[in-house]
């Protein structure tokens, strides 16, 4: 049975927290930089000018490219065939987010009323998926708290409408207006459960943006969507202009007879993903 | 672009207008929810708050605005006190609004996750109050240029409804 060990695990999480706080990925930066030939508002078109600057000094200097350098969500998918030797996961998985968190800012307190700083930024959010192989990917999602607080999840009837679900889209991206940091990218979980529908809600931000589904039927949703979105005038920052979101990326699950949830994950432009497979 | 010195007086507020594009020079107080729970101990009579946490660095590492309205209910008392200014991300509540208008004060929007950019323009940081708090502590900051939107003026504009008003397709 193939092993890693859980030091490799550390290192490798800690490497792309770095990373993900200090590059924002070609993906996003090509999203901005497209924004930035469509928007027609001056003051939209200065902010999307303004954000690409700032990932290249972020990039160059190794500064963080926003200062939220958020609660730390790792995706891990486990191979079944592989064996972790020299520690857990979860504590291996931490141990790189607080080598990671040094000089970054510790965003996460150990409780929810006492609100005490934890100082290195963990515990870090993780879900593992058991998947074929002996391998082990890694995923990295710091997610800022201004974005996450726009979030959103309702349970539909199972007759409601596409229309329906575009309708409470849109309403929840022009509900967060500026305090989201528009130009936005908006993951959206459909089907599964309660909990599952804002798992899949996450997940579908790990995705390239821009790219859209593999399911042609689901595309066109994600297009459709997109466009309603970008029809509110919210705009970068809030300050009024076309291009409120970047990219709607949906994923969709198998679900019970009675139920069609929908969870709405927002992330704002400072979109931080990498991700690395052992 | 306009170019305006901070603290503020009451000549440079006259001349802001919801839209305006300014460069902001000068000393800026940050703090964010916890200090404004605790209460900020500085007197703010014509002085800029900055909602912000910035990451650690020299004089300081990335810095940008956080969510203004979580500092809506804290608001108004520090504006009868003569705080002039603020910077941040978002709209304010209706409330807060009006009392900007009132106290004859401005609420500048700056762009969020601009942080690095934003954090160049610090000139010198020192702690002032509630070091054990962290990035949530009381900062006096020195800034030369730093980009702002005048958001909300003494007259009652609204860069934000304008702006998105502007856009919309029904």
């Amino acid at each position: 049975m193939p092993e890693i060990a859980a030091s490799k695990i550390t290192e490798t999480v800690c490497d792309l927290c770095r990373q993900a706080n200090f590059e924002l990925g070609e993906d996003v930066v090509d999203a901005l930089n497209h924004a930035l030939k469509i928007e027609e508002s001056e003051i939209g078109r200065n902010i999307l000018r303004e954000l690409i600057k700032n990932a290249e000094i972020a990039k160059k200097e190794k500064l963080p490219i926003c200062q939220d350098t958020g609660l730390v969500v790792v995706f891990i998918e486990l191979g079944q065939e592989a064996r972790i030797t020299g520690g857990l996961l979860d504590e291996a998985v931490n141990e790189g987010v607080s080598r990671a968190y040094r000089d970054l800012r510790k965003s996460v307190v150990s409780d929810p009323f006492i609100r005490e700083n934890t100082n290195d930024n963990t515990p870090a959010i993780i879900h593992v998926e058991i998947v074929p192989g002996d391998r082990i990917k890694i995923g990295v999602l710091p997610k800022g708290g201004g974005a996450e607080n726009a979030s959103s999840q309702k349970m539909f009837l199972p007759t409601a409408s596409k229309e329906e679900i575009i309708n409470y889209v849109v309403n929840c991206v022009e509900t967060a207006g500026p305090k989201a940091c528009p130009p936005l990218i908006i993951g959206i979980g459909i089907g599964g459960n309660f909990d599952y529908s804002a798992y899949l809600a996450k997940k579908a931000l790990t995705r390239r943006v821009k790219q859209n589904h593999s399911n042609h039927d689901i595309a066109q949703l994600e297009k459709q969507m997109l466009e309603e979105v970008n029809k509110t005038g919210v705009g970068p920052m809030g300050l009024g202009g076309r291009v409120t979101a970047l990219a709607v990326h949906i994923e969709t699950h198998p679900c019970h007879i009675a139920s069609l949830p929908v969870a709405v994950n927002m992330e704002c432009h400072a979109h931080r993903y990498k991700e690395a497979t052992i | 672009m306009k170019n305006v010195a901070v603290p503020l007086d009451d000549r440079t507020i006259n001349d802001l207008k919801a839209g305006d594009e300014v460069l902001l020079s000068g000393t800026l107080y940050v703090a964010r929810d916890a200090a404004h729970k605790r209460g900020i101990p500085v007197d703010l009579k014509n002085q800029v708050l900055f909602y912000a946490g910035p990451t650690p660095g020299k004089p300081i590492g990335s810095i940008g605005p956080t969510t203004a309205s979580r500092m809506d209910p804290f608001t108004i008392p520090l504006l009868q006190k003569g705080l002039k200014g603020m910077i941040g991300k978002g709209a304010r509540s209706a409330e807060v609004k009006e009392a900007i208008k009132k106290f004859k004060a401005v609420y500048f929007a700056a762009t969020g996750g601009a942080a690095a950019l934003l954090g160049k323009t610090v000139r010198s940081a020192e702690v002032v109050a509630y070091p054990e708090l962290g990035p949530e502590a009381v900062l006096k900051i020195i800034v030369v240029n730093f980009p702002a939107i005048v958001a909300y003026d003494i007259y009652g504009g609204d860069a934000f409804a304008e702006g998105v008003k502007k856009y919309r397709e029904a």
